[in-house]
């Protein structure tokens, strides 16, 4: 995701809380200097033990996420490869990363040409608001990744409060 | 999403224009307050994590319990007939016990009466079960005006307790439920908190839980010493926040942020 | 006693595309959590799904504390065949839950 794309989506959020926009004025200033390649350890770590060192470029991938979630406990997201998944040209597997959870790894998905379709949707937890990094792995074994950044808002009359 | 934020919005303005008890405004399901996302998650029955509660139940129906060794499907049958509409009824007025039970009270009581089987906990995963099993059968049916003359003075108590101010922050049910629906609490949109969803998957819980749950969750969060379940306070709330919601679909299991 | 929820088409004909979903009841512990008196909670999550079908597994996923709790997965296979398509799940303790549909191929 581009920087500048940030600026309008905050915009759009009047309903926000002032908690909230510090917390997207923070993830402003980490987007801007996390790309996967320099992003903190636990991120890049993981990025690298996935492509196996091979390079990662945007692009093939699209990532469905809100932008804007009401719990971090379940947010759903959709992941569609733009290939025709034919036995010489399909998606061998499709991963998926984050940024500030305990751990970097979300989920490795393996699919090939049988799966007819590479679109793949599921359910992720996300402790905090953050990116969220998609790289699918291609037949020719090459890499390719799409960025998101969610917001995640915090719920008052929360159950836990000792 | 534009939909329920201009919702929202007349909601706000009703809210300033009037704050008179809900029965003179629109009656919304919390549906309404919830994202797109959490909307479409409990309309799909796939998807629907609260869909796993149904089936259990359904596997829990035909087990037989106790030392009747009957089931619930041995006495009442196919459920998807005898339990259609059921839910709409509670709380109801128990003649035996001479007070009101709510559904998951009337499931234990066929335990221990009928069945001969030790009662479920609360919050359990085999009460949650049966009782979403039993309340998703109405699901789609509106609640009906509750009509037992017995159940007059209970309901009274329920507003009484829904209008009372308790706990360190002093607030009552009604002072955001029906005084501030539709605004904003923290991030979260404060709804009209109606009963007709449960039991329900809330995403925070990361499971179904009941409605005395949530009011427990709610009591702590104005800092007041939460009711014990199955407490008649409880069952009280619960049977005015049903007559209440007059005219509103059931939609267990329903889904919550 | 079924934990699971499958969607799947009954009937498909040879080289559709079919959306399967499928769904677990599962806790999904991290490893991250304390219990009422502070003692960690071990960590157990379902890391393993497969979905298998005409001879080979057509689908799998591995996954980690992020995935939430009662994990659901949607993901498409071509209909080559008619016979069981099946699931299966693996957790932490090594406790495998199994579904199966049938589908019919024209």
């Amino acid at each position: 995701m581009a920087d500048h794309e940030l600026e309008p989506r905050l915009q759009s959020m009047p309903l926000l809380n002032r908690r909230e926009l510090m917390a997207g004025a923070a993830g402003l200033v980490l987007v801007s200097v996390a790309r996967p390649a320099q992003a903190r350890p636990a991120l890049a770590e993981a990025l690298r033990a996935f492509s196996g060192g091979a390079e990662i470029r945007p692009g093939k991938v699209t990532f469905e996420i809100p932008p804007l979630v009401e719990n971090g406990n379940a947010v759903g997201v959709t992941i569609t490869v733009d290939r025709p998944m034919s036995a010489s040209d399909h998606v061998r597997r499709i991963a998926m990363f984050n940024e500030k959870n305990p751990q970097a790894d979300v989920a490795v998905f393996q699919l090939g040409p049988r799966a007819g379709r590479a679109k793949v949707q599921t359910r992720i937890r996300l402790a905090d608001s953050q990116m969220v990094v998609a790289v699918a792995e291609l037949s020719d074994g090459s890499f390719w990744s799409s960025e998101a950044k969610v917001f995640v808002t915090l719920a008052a009359c929360v159950e836990d409060l000792s | 999403m534009r939909g329920w934020l201009s919702l929202l919005a007349i909601g706000l303005l009703l809210a300033a224009a009037d704050s008179n008890a809900i029965e003179e405004q629109p009656k919304l399901s919390g549906l309404e307050f919830v994202s797109p996302e959490t909307r479409s998650l409990q309309a799909d029955d796939a998807s629907n994590p609260g869909m796993l509660w149904v089936l259990r139940g359904e596997q829990l129906w035909q087990e037989p319990a106790g030392r009747s060794q009957a089931s619930c499907a041995s006495c009442h049958g196919e459920a998807r007939q005898s339990m259609r509409g059921v839910a709409l009824r509670y709380p109801a007025f128990d003649a035996g016990a001479g007070q009101p039970i709510d559904l998951k009270g009337r499931i234990n009581r066929c335990r221990t009466d009928n069945q001969d089987a030790p009662a479920l906990e609360h919050e359990s995963e085999e009460l949650l079960a049966l009782t979403t099993y039993v309340a998703h059968q109405s699901r789609g049916m509106s609640v009906p005006p509750v009509e037992d003359e017995r159940l007059r003075s209970v309901i009274e108590q329920g507003e009484s307790l829904f209008r009372e101010r308790i706990g360190q922050l002093d607030l009552s049910c009604a002072a955001c439920h029906d005084d501030r629906w539709g605004q904003r609490l923290g991030s979260s949109p404060i709804p009209q908190a109606h009963p007709t969803a449960y039991p329900l998957y809330r995403l925070e819980w990361q499971t179904v839980g009941s409605l005395q749950r949530r009011l427990r969750n709610c009591m702590i969060g104005v800092r007041a010493e939460p009711f014990a379940y199955g407490s008649p306070e409880f069952i009280a709330l619960e049977l005015y926040l049903m007559q209440r919601a007059e005219g509103l679909p059931v939609e267990t299991p329903g889904v919550r942020p | 006693m079924t934990r699971t929820m499958i969607s799947a088409p009954e009937t498909a004909r040879a080289g559709d595309v079919v959306e399967i979903k499928a769904m677990i009841a599962h806790p999904m512990e991290t490893g991250y959590r304390v219990d009422a008196t502070g003692k960690p909670i071990p960590r157990n999550i379902i890391n393993r799904f497969e979905c298998t079908y005409d001879g080979e597994v057509v689908f799998a996923a591995d996954l980690h504390p992020a995935i939430s709790a009662n994990p659901f997965i949607a993901f498409s296979t071509i209909a080559t065949r008619s016979g069981p398509i099946s699931f299966t799940w693996t957790d932490d303790e090594g406790k495998t839950e199994t579904a199966s549909v049938e589908i019919q191929v024209e």
